[in-house]
């Protein structure tokens, strides 16, 4: 026969200052958990929705990162005239890119970040059809203006629009601001080509990089094929998407790895807590379950109870922890790529999944906390339990 | 002491709450110690910078080149005492997933720019005289189980690209143990060569010590202006503040970890006031007697207070050690991404004060309790 559940309710609210303690223990555990996933989720996605589908990335063959490309203007050319690029009324759907990294000063800080800049085609919003320009318009190709994503718009000083500002020895006007739908080129400003090249001193109508509007994403091999055998070009081909994906791993690793190390070291201690929190129970209630087991409740049925406790305890500790650090999601932070040596804002993301885990992660702290203690009040022996004071 | 049996002999009553209480006590501050060590990586440019020391880099961007002639006229400027330049090469060997980074240096003034880097002076002469030689710091042959002699092939897309072979005729030390052991270091003479014709005779960064560390503001302005209308205009900074730039675009990171830090040891507070608060309840009548046969009440709050203290240092001990040998583990597990990861004694200390700290204050109520209490009235519960 099983013990109620009323009865570990009530022996809850009971000593309800251990069950308090217990309960924060694990809700602390389980909100460093969450929140680190959550982080490294966040870095992820930012980049990872950078990269479309229906896109290619064309660099020099063998470079791991678009700062290291170069493709010259006659490549592009060849390019453009691959079968499985889709075309509109301003011809061949591809943007030839350079990228520079500039220093602007933090608004929070008011010290120097490194901002990437591209330098893209006018027809860049063709390309890499989710960019909507918010606010102003696009730039003029040939002058030098330039359209500002919204993060950079709000992280860096004097990237708001109508304003001018000063890089690489020339007079920049902000045209525009433009939302990429959090992915990384929110963190970006954009300029003409031509323009960047001749402020970062680069030979003329070499770039670094392009991307490639494809007819559909069916369409990736026909193009890579073509454009990776033909003996005039030294270029790779990747999905834009898996390009920026692979980007995300080093963060993604630092993260997940010190994050799981803290929540790991903190779930032992989150452990320790609710072992100490059951033994007491235990140790206090000697003649209660002794009373219990005279009563006729099995053995099996009090170690059942004694966990049901366990769990209530942690899984409240496990949704405390969750709510407690839901307001977390969306929160923008900004960290550097290593990969292009530049600031990149990306938000916590904070999923359903995340929060599933959370709380399984808090109840699997419950029953190893509530398993030996359960085992213990089971065994004790009733006749000596039961005389004790 | 004249008490210890009494004081043994309660800490010993509950041996598995003993051994839980002490336990979390150990996790915690392994957990400091842990965070204590990753905040201080994130931070450490800015620690190991010397303060006589300059960097000069492109206004315009920090991967744009710099000529290097304007090494010459840097050194005309009163109070420069030595420098020498570097290159980012950006190769990778064998797979993407090794990094570290690779710089070319001047081999004649490196050594005079950066001395606490050091390298045996029998494996500098054959470096100098080997136009294909490297220099690995200690942590990277390590971890590639590299020896001297070792023909090490890197790859590049930069430069022209294709595989450069190095021979490895030195390794480097650091003077202290948070200074970085990861980086690889070879000839400008022939990475020169190999380079195409446009990017011949232009470095990435100069690195200069100046006489007297006062006087770097006004060098750094001078060298400043020196350059200023020229087509390759400088920002000159202090090391410090040039590594202090980094660690602030790391972003909130450093935040994030003392939140956590805080979070953590709130918690732990409360877990072991709790245990203390129960253990000393259990025992009120107990305690009562003691004080009936004439203990007075400022003993009574000792004993509560010793009992906390022992626990607080004995998982304090635990915690530390447990972290003095897991923290090399932790930097090989994150394969050269927080290159000094390192366990300084301050850290210890601090940790064990904290420690102290935390079992004062979690013995300080239910001892201040039991001195209090009334014998009569305790003694009459049951």
């Amino acid at each position: 026969m099983a013990i109620p559940l009323i009865y570990n309710v009530r022996s809850v609210k009971a000593r309800w200052t251990s069950a308090i303690v217990a309960v924060i223990g694990i809700a602390g555990t389980v909100g460093v958990f969450v929140a680190m996933l959550s982080l490294a989720r966040g870095f992820r996605a930012t980049l990872v929705a950078s990269g479309s589908p229906g896109n290619a990335l064309v660099m020099r063959a063998g470079s791991t990162s678009e700062m290291m490309g170069g493709i010259t203007l006659d490549s592009i050319k060849i390019i453009q005239d691959a079968p499985g690029i889709a075309r509109d009324a301003s011809g061949p759907l591809v943007t030839q890119e350079v990228v520079g990294v500039m220093p602007f000063p933090l608004i929070s800080t008011g010290t120097d970040a490194n901002v990437q800049v591209r330098g893209v085609s006018s027809n860049v919003l063709h390309i890499r059809n989710f960019v909507k320009i918010a606010q102003g318009r696009m730039f003029n190709p040939g002058l030098s203006e330039l359209v500002v994503g919204k993060n950079a718009s709000t992280t860096y000083a004097g990237l708001t629009l109508g304003n001018t500002v000063k890089f690489g020895g020339g007079q920049w006007k902000v045209v525009g601001v433009f939302d990429a739908g959090g992915s990384a080129f929110d963190s970006e400003v954009w300029c003409d080509e031509a323009n960047l090249n001749e402020v970062l001193k680069r030979p003329a109508n070499i770039f670094q990089s392009a991307t490639v509007h494809l007819v559909s994403p069916d369409s990736y091999n026909q193009f890579k094929d073509a454009v990776t055998s033909d003996p005039r070009l030294n270029v790779d081909v990747t999905r834009e998407i898996d390009y920026y994906a692979k980007q995300s791993t080093r963060m993604t690793t630092l993260i997940t790895v010190l994050g799981g190390v803290v929540a790991f070291i903190m779930a032992i201690g989150a452990v320790f807590a609710g072992l100490n929190t059951m033994y007491s129970a235990v140790a206090e209630r000697g003649r209660e379950i002794a009373t219990m087991r005279a009563l006729g409740f099995g053995a099996a049925a009090v170690v059942v109870s004694f966990l049901v406790e366990a769990l209530l305890i942690s899984f409240v500790g496990g949704a405390v922890g969750c709510v407690a650090v839901l307001p977390l999601n969306g929160l923008t932070t900004a960290t550097i790529n290593w990969q292009t040596f530049s600031s990149l804002a990306f938000a916590f993301k904070i999923t359903p999944e995340l929060l599933v885990k959370g709380i399984i992660f808090a109840l699997v702290m419950g029953v190893v906390g509530g398993l030996l203690p359960a085992v213990r009040a089971a065994s004790l022996p009733v006749a000596s339990a039961l005389r004790e004071l | 002491m004249r008490f210890s049996g009494l004081i043994f002999a309660n800490l010993f009553r509950k041996k598995i709450r003993l051994l839980l209480t002490i336990g979390s006590f150990a996790v915690a501050l392994f957990l400091f110690a842990f965070l204590a060590v990753v905040r201080n990586a994130f931070n450490r440019g800015a620690d190991v910078a010397g303060a006589d020391r300059l960097v000069v880099i492109d206004r315009v961007s920090i991967i744009n080149l710099i000529p290097l002639k304007y090494r010459d006229q840097i050194l005309q400027i009163p109070g420069v005492k030595c420098i020498t330049h570097n290159n980012w090469f950006g190769g990778v060997y064998q797979d993407e997933k090794n990094f570290f980074p690779q710089f070319v240096i001047d081999p004649e003034n490196q050594r005079q720019v950066v001395p606490e880097l050091k390298v045996p002076d029998e494996q500098w002469a054959v470096f100098l005289k080997d136009r294909e030689g490297a220099i690995a710091g200690a942590r990277t042959a390590e971890r590639f189980h590299w020896k001297i002699g070792d023909r090490i092939p890197i790859k590049t897309t930069l430069y022209g690209g294709g595989s450069w072979e190095f021979n490895l005729d030195g390794i480097y030390h650091g003077e202290r143990p948070e200074n970085d052991e990861t980086q690889f270091w070879f000839q400008w003479d022939y990475f020169e060569e190999r380079i195409p014709q446009a990017v011949k005779g232009q470095i990435g960064w100069y690195v200069l010590r100046v006489n007297n560390p006062d006087d770097s503001v006004r060098v750094a302005k001078a060298i400043d202006e020196k350059f200023a209308n020229s087509p390759n205009e400088t920002k000159t900074e202090t090391e410090s503040a040039f590594a202090a730039g980094w660690v602030k675009q790391f972003g909130n990171i450093q935040f994030l970890i003392m939140t956590i830090g805080t979070v953590v040891f709130f918690t732990l507070l409360l877990v072991t006031g709790n245990t203390m608060a129960i253990s000393v309840r259990e025992r009120t009548s107990e305690l009562a007697v003691l004080k009936a046969i004439g203990f007075s009440g400022r003993l009574v709050l000792f004993f509560v207070l010793a009992e906390s203290l022992v626990i607080a240092i004995v998982g304090g001990f635990f915690g530390l050690g447990l972290a003095l040998l897991a923290v090399p583990a932790l930097a090989n597990a994150l394969n050269g991404m927080l290159p000094q990861l390192v366990l300084e004694p301050s850290i210890l200390i601090l940790g064990l004060v904290a420690a102290l700290l935390v079992g004062i204050a979690s013995g300080i109520l239910p001892g201040l309790g039991a001195m209090r209490m009334r014998v009569v009235n305790a003694l009459r519960r049951v």
